[in-house]
């Protein structure tokens, strides 16, 4: 059964078929109390339970897992991880979720990992973040969304006031690039 | 005492007020704090979901250098995410030696490579156990009787690894505040999420979780915190987590409430830099406005203790 249903996914390259792997070890051992679920604080928010997440992986329910948004609502707040009977580590499953999805790409990806995408790229070009400089880009990956940026300008304004953000520029400049881009190599991303 | 210091990203920008008053109130308690020299970021909770490697890499780094140039020892971190990431890199990658392996190959790019000698202590761990309530306890010179604080925990410093508290009741602020002279607001909310960057992109969502959070903490005068991103959540949306019912409170930093019991002043905390700390509650904590309610309870209690002292005076005379 799973094997017709793998058959409806495309591996992106080797970064795809090894962190589904590794999903497929990670939550190999559940045994759906619905622990995870009942611990969840964002679970309200979410269209397939964690439980039944774990269930979809076991069959290589990828279409499915990816058609549902419950992943995104994990805020790694790691109370199932905690609690988890089987010891399994939900939290970075569910991070590991964020990251095929992105390397799957879409609409959805892309909205829902702007804010990631937009920090990384920020640490990856200054060392530390920036936060003028982050929010900026963020906005930019959100244009799905073109009034995002007024929600947060009474923040940023009050930001400012108390002299909270600096203007972009300076800090650690390229310390961290050769780590991307080795890094990049070995997860077979460049 | 002598510690590596990690301040973070955050520290250096929206929570500039948790840094200063973290370097001041360890200052005051004979702890020296090194900065770790040419630190970067820690890749929060944004790394993982963009690359498992970098995940590791981005804190090995910090803990590398912190190896090499500061003899290995105990790094500090007043964030909860940046102390989550640090000590993720000692409790996954050392002992598994493919991963171990993959880290230091990243890291070999610029020279440096991790051996897994560093100790990644929070602050509040440090407090507690390096210092010790008492300690900080016989520091107080003007202590916050009658103050109620709403102690918050957040999610990364319990959990996954319970290291210094117990995730599912935490209490490690407990000896602290009680020290400090404030009162303990008992409440369920001290160890759940305040939505973290969903505010980001999801803000219906993580609203929710604000605002049962400032409603479990309503009698309270104030919620302390120990992470930027916690203090950032409860702080700045509290006007639209009214809308949810929520009663809007001053969120602190614990660092910037034991500076005033020390007598640290209000303008060496940078009280002036939280959104939530207005003039008129910073006019309350430097007047006391707390302990005076309590005083005129039992005023007359007060009266019979001074009267003993004088006689007890006069017998010695």
């Amino acid at each position: 059964m799973s094997e017709a249903v793998r058959e409806t996914w495309t591996p992106a390259g080797d970064e795809y078929a090894s962190v589904l792997a590794q999903l497929k070890d990670e939550t190999s051992a559940c045994m759906q109390c619905g622990t995870c679920t009942a611990s969840c604080p964002n679970g309200f928010a979410m269209d397939v339970t964690p439980r039944a997440m774990w269930r979809m992986i076991q069959f290589g329910m990828l279409d499915e897992v990816f058609a549902s948004h419950t992943f995104w609502m994990c805020s790694s707040c790691y109370t199932c991880t905690l609690r988890c009977p089987r010891g399994l580590k939900l939290t970075s499953v569910m991070a590991s979720l964020k990251r095929l999805a992105m390397i799957r790409g879409g609409g959805e990806a892309r909205k829902n990992g702007a804010f990631y995408s937009a920090f990384m790229e920020n640490v990856e070009a200054h060392g530390r973040v920036q936060e003028m400089g982050m929010m900026s880009n963020y906005f930019f990956k959100r244009m799905d969304n073109p009034t995002l940026p007024f929600s947060f300008m009474p923040l940023g304004m009050k930001m400012m006031k108390k002299g909270k953000v600096h203007m972009p520029g300076g800090g650690q400049g390229g310390v961290l690039k050769p780590l991307f881009a080795k890094a990049r190599e070995m997860e077979g991303m460049s | 005492m002598r510690y590596a210091y990690y301040p973070g990203c955050s520290l250096t920008e929206s929570a500039v007020e948790f840094d200063v008053s973290t370097r001041a109130v360890m200052e005051f308690l004979g702890v020296e704090l090194v900065e770790i020299p040419d630190w970067t970021c820690c890749g929060a909770s944004a790394a993982e979901p963009v690359s498992k490697l970098m995940n590791y890499v981005l804190p090995a780094r910090n803990l590398a250098i912190t190896e090499k140039e500061l003899d290995g020892i105990d790094v500090i971190a007043p964030c909860s995410a940046c102390y989550l990431n640090l000590l993720k890199v000692n409790r996954e990658i050392i002992g598994n030696r493919t991963l171990h392996g993959r880290v230091n190959e990243v890291l070999a790019a610029s020279g440096i490579t991790y051996g897994g000698s560093v100790e990644v202590r929070h602050i509040l761990d440090v407090f507690i156990n390096d210092i010790g309530a008492k300690i900080i306890e016989q520091k107080v010179t003007d202590n916050l009787e009658g103050m109620k604080i709403a102690p918050y925990y957040g999610c990364q410093i319990l959990r996954p690894y319970p290291v210094f508290d117990n995730p599912r009741e935490p209490s490690s602020m407990t000896g602290i505040l009680e020290g400090l002279g404030a009162e303990i607001h008992e409440w369920d909310h001290g160890n759940k999420c305040c939505g973290a960057s969903l505010m980001m992109g999801h803000r219906d969502v993580a609203l929710k979780s604000v605002a049962a959070i400032l409603s479990d903490a309503e009698g309270a005068d104030a919620i302390v915190t120990v992470c930027p991103l916690c203090q950032m959540n409860l702080e700045a949306y509290q006007s639209q987590a009214e809308k949810l019912g929520a009663k809007p409170v001053p969120i602190l930093y614990l660092t910037q409430l034991m500076g005033m019991a020390f007598g640290l002043g209000d303008g060496a905390m940078l009280m002036e830099k939280n959104l939530t700390v207005s003039a008129e509650v910073r006019r309350d904590i430097a007047n006391k406005v707390w302990s005076q309610s309590s005083q005129t309870a039992d005023g007359e209690g007060v009266a019979e203790e001074k009267t003993e002292n004088l006689s007890k005076g006069a017998s010695h005379v």
